[in-house]
């Protein structure tokens, strides 16, 4: 099986072409990164006004793990049928799917978010605020980038759950990896439907590093303790607690 | 350090698994969105279709006991897994008393609406006789029950010529009704054999609109070649390999579409709309689906059987097969039509029926009860 799997990954008439893991990858990762994209426009900000208020803390944090338990390839047929209905033709099918792939991104993004800017130090919370910072400046300014490790993994759980399901898209006659397992079953084409499933594992985990680095490099160095011995200035007394954002 | 990298590759197996659970949920709730019996697809894929006709059509599995369970038919409803078999099994034994010596014939279906039904007409047809049968039906896919067959625990079965066919011989090339129908009676097991077949077929066939075959002027699949390149095809991942799939259609008629779209569902709602909103201009959907009616669809004629045949037929073990059965079972599949066991399908999957009452009435209703 292993060996079979092994042969089909390295036929080379396997890589190119419309139906080539290249283009199926291309199509995955799209689907993927456009619905972790709209999920964080969605999950950010609430969970930043949530953590950052305290109000609707109970509210949102059942609905976002409601949303976690909805199936998701019934929620897609569901969606798909719909917009065939009542959107262009050429979106109608793609709308659905990453429908889908948001309402499966935003959750674990929406409560990390509102966890990390509720977990911060409520005497840093005060700190800026004694500074004469406004809210707003509060939550842009401390609360966030504090609670940007958390948001980070956040943004990780939600891209492996969207490169995950995305497969499900083939079930409405998209491409992305999933034409290989979805095929591969109906087809008793085994060897191909493991390697598509593996190759999902590999966009995963490939995916998760680089988000990875991102959080790494985009996180304070004041929290990670990371420190660059090149550049390392003593705080002028204006800037105190500003978190530099490199 | 390492404990982080450690808690992301935990993930990421997390996140495969979650996506193998995925892949293999997909198809029940593909099929079973399809609610219609949607049997050929599993029925010729080559006999060995375990995944293909185990899953196939389990949309209306309702089963011989009344009204309870089914979860059958329309968009989106659950995976539909069939209700115990136990509730079947003693659906309608009862009735008469003469039986032959051995006890009753055990008649038996796969697991989905279709063959359910079926059985039910054979059942009542045979009880109008006063032959004393039982009935065990939703058992599963082909390899399944064609072994229940051998070993004498079901006596009688609705099959498929074509896909019965595959399963024996799979390398057979017969497409035609007579020549799928002779070339069957030849490769059965001894203790087996089959009856008359009947004109009704469940059978994939290429079909479009009725605004589509208006405006190129087609009826059969050879009219479709002049205008195929502007033309999407629909159609199962299955159907996108099989001998009959966009290859067949190229070296049988010269026809080429434009592009192929795979419609997971097997003929469900999801093809229906995606010909009806014109996301596909012709699709592969089994002749006996309800939607080509409703839809005022346009079967396109398969003149040169690119197509194997699949007519109804009832597989039946030598040991029970008495002349009155026998003359029982024929008249029934001399009655039968494409066009009486899609209307049957649809009256169990609008009404909820109890496929065996539906059954007992067209068996009336023609004469032979």
């Amino acid at each position: 099986m292993i060996g079979d799997i092994w042969a089909w990954l390295t036929t080379a008439s396997h890589w190119d072409g419309q139906d080539g893991i290249w283009a199926r990858t291309w199509e995955h990762l799209q689907y993927t990164l456009l619905a972790v994209v709209i999920a964080l426009v969605i999950a950010i900000p609430i969970g930043a006004l949530i953590g950052h208020t305290g109000k609707g803390t109970a509210l949102v944090a059942g609905l976002a793990n409601a949303l976690r338990a909805l199936p998701s390839l019934g929620l897609l047929v569901i969606f798909a049928l719909w917009s065939l209905d009542h959107l262009p033709i050429g979106i109608a099918l793609q709308s659905a799917s990453i429908a889908v792939l948001v309402l499966l991104a935003v959750p674990p993004i929406l409560t990390s978010t509102y966890a990390g800017v509720a977990a911060v130090d409520p005497a840093t919370r005060d700190a800026a605020a004694g500074m004469g910072m406004t809210g707003r400046q509060v939550l842009l300014r401390v609360e966030l980038p504090i609670a940007l490790p958390l948001v980070f993994s956040g943004i990780r759980s939600g891209y492996l759950q969207s490169v995950a399901t995305a497969t499900i898209a083939a079930i409405v006659s998209l491409g992305g990896l999933g034409r290989y397992v979805i095929d591969g079953l109906a087809q008793q084409d085994y060897p191909k439907m493991a390697a598509g499933a593996l190759l999902v594992a590999l966009l995963a985990i490939v995916g998760d590093r680089v988000l990875a680095m991102i959080g790494y490099l985009l996180v304070s160095a004041g929290l990670t303790g990371r420190r660059t011995l090149a550049r390392r200035p003593a705080p002028a007394p204006s800037e105190v607690v500003m978190p530099a954002t490199t | 350090m390492f404990s982080k990298r450690a808690a992301a590759i935990a993930a990421i197996l997390a996140g495969s698994l979650a996506l193998a659970a995925c892949g293999s949920s997909s198809n029940p709730l593909a099929s079973g969105s399809s609610g219609s019996g949607s049997t050929a697809s599993g029925s010729s894929s080559s006999g060995a279709s375990t995944s293909g006709s185990a899953t196939s059509g389990s949309g209306a599995s309702s089963s011989g006991s009344s009204s309870s369970s089914s979860a059958s038919s329309s968009a989106s409803s659950g995976s539909a897994s069939s209700p115990s078999a136990s509730g079947s099994a003693s659906g309608s034994a009862a009735g008469s008393s003469s039986a032959p010596a051995g006890g009753p014939i055990v008649i038996g279906s796969a697991n989905f609406l279709e063959a359910e039904l079926l059985a039910q007409v054979y059942a009542a047809a045979l009880k109008a006789k006063g032959v004393d049968v039982s009935t065990h039906l939703d058992i599963g896919s082909r390899e399944v029950y064609l072994k229940a067959m051998q070993e004498g625990s079901i006596n009688l079965l609705p099959e498929y010529t074509g896909g019965l066919l595959a399963y024996y011989d799979k390398d057979s090339k017969a497409t035609s009704p007579e020549d799928v129908y002779n070339a069957l009676t030849k490769v059965l097991p001894d203790s087996l054999t089959v009856l008359d077949r009947s004109p009704a077929t469940d059978q994939d066939s290429i079909t479009v609109t009725k605004a589509t075959a208006d405006k190129y002027h087609l009826s059969s699949i050879g009219d479709l070649a002049p205008v195929a390149d502007q033309m999407t095809l629909g159609g199962s991942s299955e159907f996108q390999t099989r001998p009959y799939g966009p290859q067949g259609l190229k070296d049988v008629y010269g026809v080429v579409f434009k592009n192929f779209k795979v419609l997971g569902d097997s003929g469900g709602p999801l093809t229906v709309k995606a010909l009806k909103t014109g996301l596909v201009q012709a699709t592969d959907i089994f002749t006996t689906n309800p939607a080509i009616a409703e839809n005022d669809f346009v079967v396109l004629k398969d003149t040169k059987n690119m197509f194997q045949a699949q007519n109804v037929v009832p597989l039946i073990a030598k040991s029970v097969a008495t002349p009155t059965v026998t003359d029982a079972l024929n008249a029934v599949s001399a009655k039968l039509t494409t066009e009486a066991l899609t209307q049957m399908q649809k009256v169990v999957q609008d009404t909820k029926a109890d496929p065996a009452d539906v059954a007992a009435k067209w068996v009336s209703d023609n004469g032979l009860g």
